[in-house]
């Protein structure tokens, strides 16, 4: 059941975007490609408004590597389930990993006890990488049809969707902290200066600022979020699978 | 049909393969100092709200012009609000975008905003 609702979500979400890269001036095989290459919703999204600001592709490339930074986590949560795996493979679930396959995955290893080989494949292809990318084609197929994108809202698909990640991610004191300050300082800067800059500000800025806030400890934040190892420093978690979430 | 962005989404790629693949792939993956982990798990939240806000309150007053930006208030914020209560009651992203695109639609086709 957790799987449909990641297939509704990545249909969805997936869908829109390719509305939104469409409006944007994306060609269909641009808007699919970067669904295919980069697969990482979040940071297509900031893309397609990035392009569609005229904004250098450099910075976009910058916000892309911070935005997706937050997937070191996840690996690093799964290595200790895959380290008798061969290369190749990790290899290539490296690339499929998202929000989506890592939570399905560690909920489902934990609710066994042990690994599924093919858990990983399932959450990863089945559910996210499928939808997400036939999603994509109809919606950059269907967006040249609709006239005028944003008297139907669409200008709010990309700042509800970046609201609910963030939701989604804030798990404690400091990721709240982070987020309301991430908002405020990027806000302040793009108004008094420039909106590239206030993001990139605001991203920096909000995790230092929430950093020297009093939170609890590890474990407790991390229970089911993708810091699995809690308190556990990561290499002991990964060498030690008495301490590991691992099998 | 154009081909422009496909090396931006390539350059992407690469930015973002390293971050999933490098504890996966490196047995000897080692220890990130703490204050290092839990800043990592922050920037997500900060760069996402940012990005929401930003595209929420912030307009560019005149594209003619640099640094032409002001504060806005506007119908947005209401859909944006909309999907931050559904997702955060919910945990449903989708519904969640499509309440806040009803509203700001709505409200556009009759003529409130």
């Amino acid at each position: 059941m957790d799987g449909l609702g990641i297939i509704a979500t990545a249909s969805g979400f997936g869908f829109v975007y390719g509305l939104a890269a469409r409006t944007a001036g994306f060609s269909p095989i641009e808007a699919s490609g970067m669904s295919l290459i980069v697969f990482a919703g979040a940071a297509q999204f900031a893309a397609v408004g990035y392009v569609a600001g005229g904004f250098s592709w450099l910075g976009i490339v910058l916000l892309t590597a911070f935005l997706n930074a937050r997937h070191l986590l996840y690996s690093a949560a799964l290595a200790p389930w895959y380290a008798d795996r061969p290369k190749v493979e990790r290899a290539a679930m490296a690339h499929l990993l998202t929000d989506e396959a890592f939570a399905l995955t560690i909920t489902h290893f934990r609710r066994l006890g042990h690994r599924d080989r093919w858990g990983y494949w399932f959450a990863a292809v089945v559910t996210t990488w499928i939808p997400w990318n036939v999603s994509t084609i109809a919606g950059v197929v269907v967006g040249g049809a609709v006239p005028d994108p944003n008297q139907f809202g669409l200008d709010i698909v990309f700042p509800a969707a970046m609201a609910g990640l963030a939701v989604a991610l804030v798990s404690g004191r400091r990721e709240l902290a982070a987020a309301i300050v991430g908002a405020v300082v990027g806000v302040a800067v793009s108004v008094a200066w420039d909106p590239a800059i206030g993001i990139i500000a605001g991203g920096l800025g909000g995790p230092l600022v929430a950093m020297a806030m009093p939170g609890p400890p590890m474990t407790e934040l991390h229970a089911d979020a993708p810091m699995p190892f809690g308190d556990i420093p990561l290499e002991e978690a990964i060498h030690d699978p008495a301490r590991s979430p691992g099998p | 049909m154009t081909l422009d962005l496909i090396p931006l989404a390539i350059l992407m790629g690469l930015v973002t393969y390293p971050s999933r693949a490098i504890p996966l792939l490196v047995s000897q993956f080692g220890r990130l100092p703490r204050p290092a982990l839990i800043y990592l798990r922050l920037v997500g939240p900060a760069v996402l709200a940012a990005l929401a806000a930003v595209n929420t309150m912030v307009v560019d007053t005149d594209p003619g012009l640099p640094r032409a930006y002001a504060f806005q208030v506007g119908i947005q914020w209401l859909g944006v609000i909309a999907c931050l209560a559904i997702v955060a009651r919910w945990k449903n992203l989708l519904a969640g975008i499509v309440v806040g695109l009803a509203i700001v639609a709505g409200a556009r086709l009759l003529g409130w905003a």
